[in-house]
């Protein structure tokens, strides 16, 4: 018991980071409606480029941003192969993925791993000393979550979310749907880019494998935090909170699974399933559990399923 | 103010599914114009309203509007100076966004959107009184998502965003046919005090002809991708539905086959 509680600090650690990860996921499965791959590459694309950059004595918060950028440039990608070449969302995002692999190879020099010493380097945060990582990715959190608050409610942030919500409407008042998704994954894969950068100053490392299942991860903090929030409020920017509290509920229960004694190795079999049950409930209400309207079961034998719209819309004009 | 010359448009070239959607047509819009089409399923209604609205390109011929060539502009680009509403009323408004914020989304088409607020206060209040005008209790429910609201309300909102800005051209795509027959009513009411009050220059395809007939300055029908009837003013006003029908045959050498058009 004793050793599940002295875990749970490090757990609350990095469900933060997680959570930073989550937030940057939600920009583009939820604003965006657009299911982005490139995370599982751009995390560990974030992790790589500030683990060599602070190794080779670049301050600290240089290696943040740049991490940031690289980040973007990944969701650059990722959108051009979508927007102006024409991909499917999901493949444009494995392809940069895939892309992503062997770039990040490069970035640590063909290694499979760089080492991020907390004891020797000038790192912003490290599992040496979880209360101060707790507060500083806190408030990471929380600046970025002001910020993505702001943008939203900003002309351009709204012309985002239109682009998410409604393509067609979009595209009628103007807005350069193109463009749009393009930044939303430039926004989201940088701040994902980010939780990468901090994630490997807080474990002591960056590795090329690090990003696998990424947005399985990313997915489960959204919905278990989306489903705590949604419990109280629909503020945006509470539901931005929810991802960090999703990343940070997910962790608890790693850390406890683990305690119970769990085979670690499937660990990732298990978030998986979990995402896929949760993916499915709102599916599977739909499909199952509808009950047809009373009036019509009176009928009798005639099938539930309301009437094509085409021929409801008919119908009025025939009696009008 | 909109000059079509000479387009065409096929769908699907060189496969067995080839459809001529538009044939050499021909098209010229006076400022104040309401001009209604009618015309059966597959008559190029919608493909021409597309065409115009930049949704594809055409294969040939021009399109110009208020004086600018705009036959390769894209859709977004031509947005600043039409006005759309669709058949389908979940298609003209963002569901998951705020009424004030559809109608601000809508008050910056053709305007470069920048970091200011999406929705100014100043703005609420000008969205406040537009929606008292259209009497459907929505003057109240500036925040509230646009998801939850009836066809005929969203179709309504949609109507008002098109018209804001006062665009060159209005295009409604027959946007009642979705909606129940009193909804339907009403929301062609809003249509027409808007476009009288603004005095806008407005296309309007519909499947009623009772309606084509009513609204508007000038009735075009079309067939096979080609305008047949075009007739206007005085002319217009003294038109019945038996005359259309006649015409149609004479023109066509068929029966006009849409009994939703006729039994309406």
């Amino acid at each position: 018991m004793l050793e599940l509680l002295n875990a749970l600090p490090s757990a609350i650690a990095q469900g933060l980071i997680w959570g930073i990860m989550a937030i940057g996921l939600y920009i583009t499965y939820k604003v965006l409606d657009f299911a982005d791959l490139t995370v599982d590459g751009s995390i560990t694309t974030g992790a790589c480029v500030c683990a060599v950059l602070i190794t080779n004595g670049v301050n600290v918060w240089v290696c943040l941003l740049v991490a940031f950028l690289a980040g973007a440039l990944a969701g650059l990608i990722t959108g051009v192969f979508h927007t102006l070449m024409g991909i499917p969302p999901i493949l444009s995002g494995i392809l940069t993925q895939l892309m992503l692999w062997s770039i990040n190879l490069k970035i640590m020099s063909s290694r499979a791993n760089v080492a991020v010493s907390g004891r020797t380097l000038p790192v912003l945060i490290t599992s040496l000393d979880v209360p101060i990582a707790i507060v500083i990715v806190l408030a990471f959190t929380a600046a970025i979550i002001a910020l993505l608050y702001f943008f939203f409610g900003t002309e351009m942030g709204c012309a985002l979310r239109a682009t998410g919500s409604n393509e067609k409407m979009a595209n009628a008042q103007g807005i350069n749907v193109k463009w749009n998704k393009i930044l939303g994954l430039m926004l989201a894969n940088g701040l994902v880019a980010l939780s990468g950068a901090l994630l490997a100053q807080y474990q002591g490392f960056a590795d090329i494998n690090m990003g696998r299942g990424a947005i399985v991860i990313g997915l489960a903090a959204i919905i278990i935090g989306q489903t705590i929030i949604s419990l109280f409020t629909q503020n945006f920017a509470f539901k931005l909170f929810g991802c960090a509290l999703g990343g940070v509920c997910y962790y608890l229960v790693y850390q406890f699974v683990i305690w119970l004694g769990l085979d670690t190795d499937l660990l990732k079999l298990l978030s998986a399933i979990v995402v896929a049950v949760f993916l499915a409930i709102p599916y599977l209400k739909k499909q199952y559990f509808s009950r047809p309207k009373k009036s019509k079961a009176t009928v009798g034998n005639e099938p539930p399923e309301a009437p094509p719209q085409e021929d409801a819309a008919e119908g009025g004009q025939i009696n009008a | 103010m909109l000059e079509l010359k000479h387009v065409s448009k096929t769908f699907n070239a060189g496969t067995i599914n080839e459809k001529v959607a538009l044939n050499d047509v021909s098209l010229t819009l006076e400022d104040g114009d309401f001009v209604t089409i009618i015309g059966g399923n597959g008559a190029g209604k919608s493909t021409l309203m597309n065409a115009i609205a930049g949704v594809y390109r055409v294969d040939c011929g021009s399109i110009s509007l208020d004086g600018q060539e705009v036959t390769k502009t894209p859709e977004y680009k031509r947005a600043k100076l039409l006005g759309r509403v669709f058949q389908d009323p979940m298609q003209g408004t963002a569901a998951d966004m705020q009424i004030d914020e559809n109608l601000a989304l809508a008050r910056r088409r053709g305007k470069a959107r920048g970091l200011k607020w999406g929705v100014t206060k100043a703005e609420k209040e000008e969205y406040k009184k537009a929606l008292s005008a259209l009497d459907l209790g929505l003057e109240t429910r500036l925040s509230s998502k646009v998801g939850l609201l009836s066809g005929g309300q969203r179709q309504a909102i949609t109507l008002l965003m098109a018209a804001m800005n006062d665009p060159k051209l209005l295009l409604l795509d027959e946007h009642t046919a979705a909606l129940d027959p009193k909804t339907a009513a009403k929301v062609l009411e809003i249509t027409d005090k808007i476009v009288e009050e603004k005095k806008l220059t407005t296309l309007m395809i519909t499947h009623n002809m009772k309606d084509a007939i009513k609204h508007g300055n000038r009735l075009i029908m079309m067939h096979e991708g080609r305008i047949v009837i075009d007739v206007r003013g005085e002319e217009k006003s003294r038109l019945t539905v038996e005359d259309l029908l006649d015409m149609f045959t004479k023109v066509s050498g068929t029966e006009f086959a849409s009994d939703r058009a006729i039994l309406s």
